[in-house]
């Protein structure tokens, strides 16, 4: 039996509230795709920022399932009638997260810091004016201002606050973000990174990276010493090109 | 919103130090069964601020757990963590309000979720 995710007919959803769409498909598939994997980690808490209609904690929490009992979810939204949506999709599927409307995860970051086993983030990337982000109704779910990364330029130093040790980070990015530059600048924080999932629609090219803490990679301002070049050095060259590829076949279409 | 919750919650007014834990303002407690986990309990016990819990649980009217950090042999014990287990995760506030213990700010919780979002000059 495939592992189940959040039914469709089962999401519920609001006028004011992002409806699942091709992004949040491409993220709960980056959660299959290394669903054998998540059950390995054993994550004690996991967590979404930005849970929308609640589609992506609700395939979380099913594919993590009755094999992960020991996991507690929390979910975040700024939008008051999406976490009312979030709770009511968890409902539906009989799975349960803790909810907060709130902004990012303002409120949990002193105490939640360094807990979380697990993160998943659809955050809003849409390039947009500046003066369109964060506003309390259904354009919060897109708005992203310059480049889209005015509200992920916000998310990253909070996400590298709450993740433990072990912690697991995907999230989704579009080709304009410059998921590149974003892999760089935590791996200057001494993260890892990797392409889950690609996927190139009519209008966006989208890519869901895992984070992880790579104890190999230097934190900034520490030179490596070693000769040549380390595995995660490597791992960063095959990142770089395969995201130039991607931005190659991007511009001949 | 479980106790566990509240336990990871603190006031995010800006200039706030001292905003945990919240003052629960109890309207609505309701109690939803878990699966008992000892593992996860036992995880969860070492990042728990025990004092907030115990007395958050009290608030919420559930009085049975110790106001001592327990020791590591109660810790173990069937008895304790089945105890433990109510107060963090069965016991949920479903309508009522945090308070900041600072500033006396209320933070309303409707259907069980807590409304952290702060106004401009609280930012």
């Amino acid at each position: 039996m495939p592992p189940r995710i959040a039914q469709i007919r089962l999401v519920s959803s609001h006028p004011q509230v992002y409806a699942p769409c091709d992004d949040s498909f491409a993220l709960v598939d980056a959660l299959l795709a290394d669903r054998t994997k998540l059950l390995d980690h054993h994550p004690s808490i996991c967590m979404e920022i930005g849970s929308g209609s609640g589609y992506v904690i609700t395939s979380l929490a099913l594919i993590l399932g009755s094999e992960s009992k020991n996991a507690h979810y929390f979910a975040t939204d700024l939008n008051p009638h999406a976490t009312e949506v979030t709770r009511q999709t968890l409902e539906a599927h009989g799975v349960h997260a803790e909810l907060l409307t709130t902004n990012i995860a303002s409120g949990l970051e002193k105490r939640l810091s360094g807990m979380v086993d697990l993160m998943v983030i659809n955050p809003p990337y849409v390039p947009t004016p500046e003066d369109e982000v964060g506003s309390s109704g259904l354009s919060s779910a897109w708005a992203g201002g310059e480049n889209g990364r005015s509200v992920i330029d916000k998310i990253l130093p909070v996400a590298d606050n709450l993740l433990s040790e072990k912690g697991w980070l995907y999230m989704l990015f579009l080709a304009d973000n410059d998921p590149l530059q974003i892999c760089l600048q935590m791996r200057d924080k001494g993260f890892g990174a990797k392409i889950i999932v690609q996927r190139s629609t009519e209008e966006e090219t989208l890519h869901v990276i895992k984070f992880w803490r790579d104890p190999d990679i230097q934190i900034e301002g520490n030179e490596a010493v070693s000769g040549g070049k380390t595995a995660p050095q490597r791992g960063f060259d095959f990142l770089r090109s395969q995201i130039s590829r991607l931005s190659f076949r991007e511009t001949r279409q | 919103m479980r106790l566990l919750t509240h336990n990871m919650l603190a006031s995010n007014i800006k200039g706030v130090t001292n905003g945990f834990p919240l003052r629960i303002e109890p309207e609505k407690i309701i109690e939803k069964p878990v699966d008992f986990n000892p593992d996860f309990l036992k995880n969860m016990f070492s990042k728990i601020d025990w004092k907030a819990l115990a007395d958050a649980s009290k608030i919420m009217g559930y009085a049975e757990l110790p106001d001592e950090v327990p020791e590591q042999t109660v810790v173990e014990s069937d008895e304790f963590l089945r105890k433990f287990h109510h107060a963090l995760l069965e016991v949920h506030l479903e309508e009522g309000a945090l308070v900041c213990p600072e500033t006396g700010r209320r933070f309303p919780v409707n259907k069980g979720i807590p409304n952290m979002l702060l106004h401009e000059d609280e930012v």
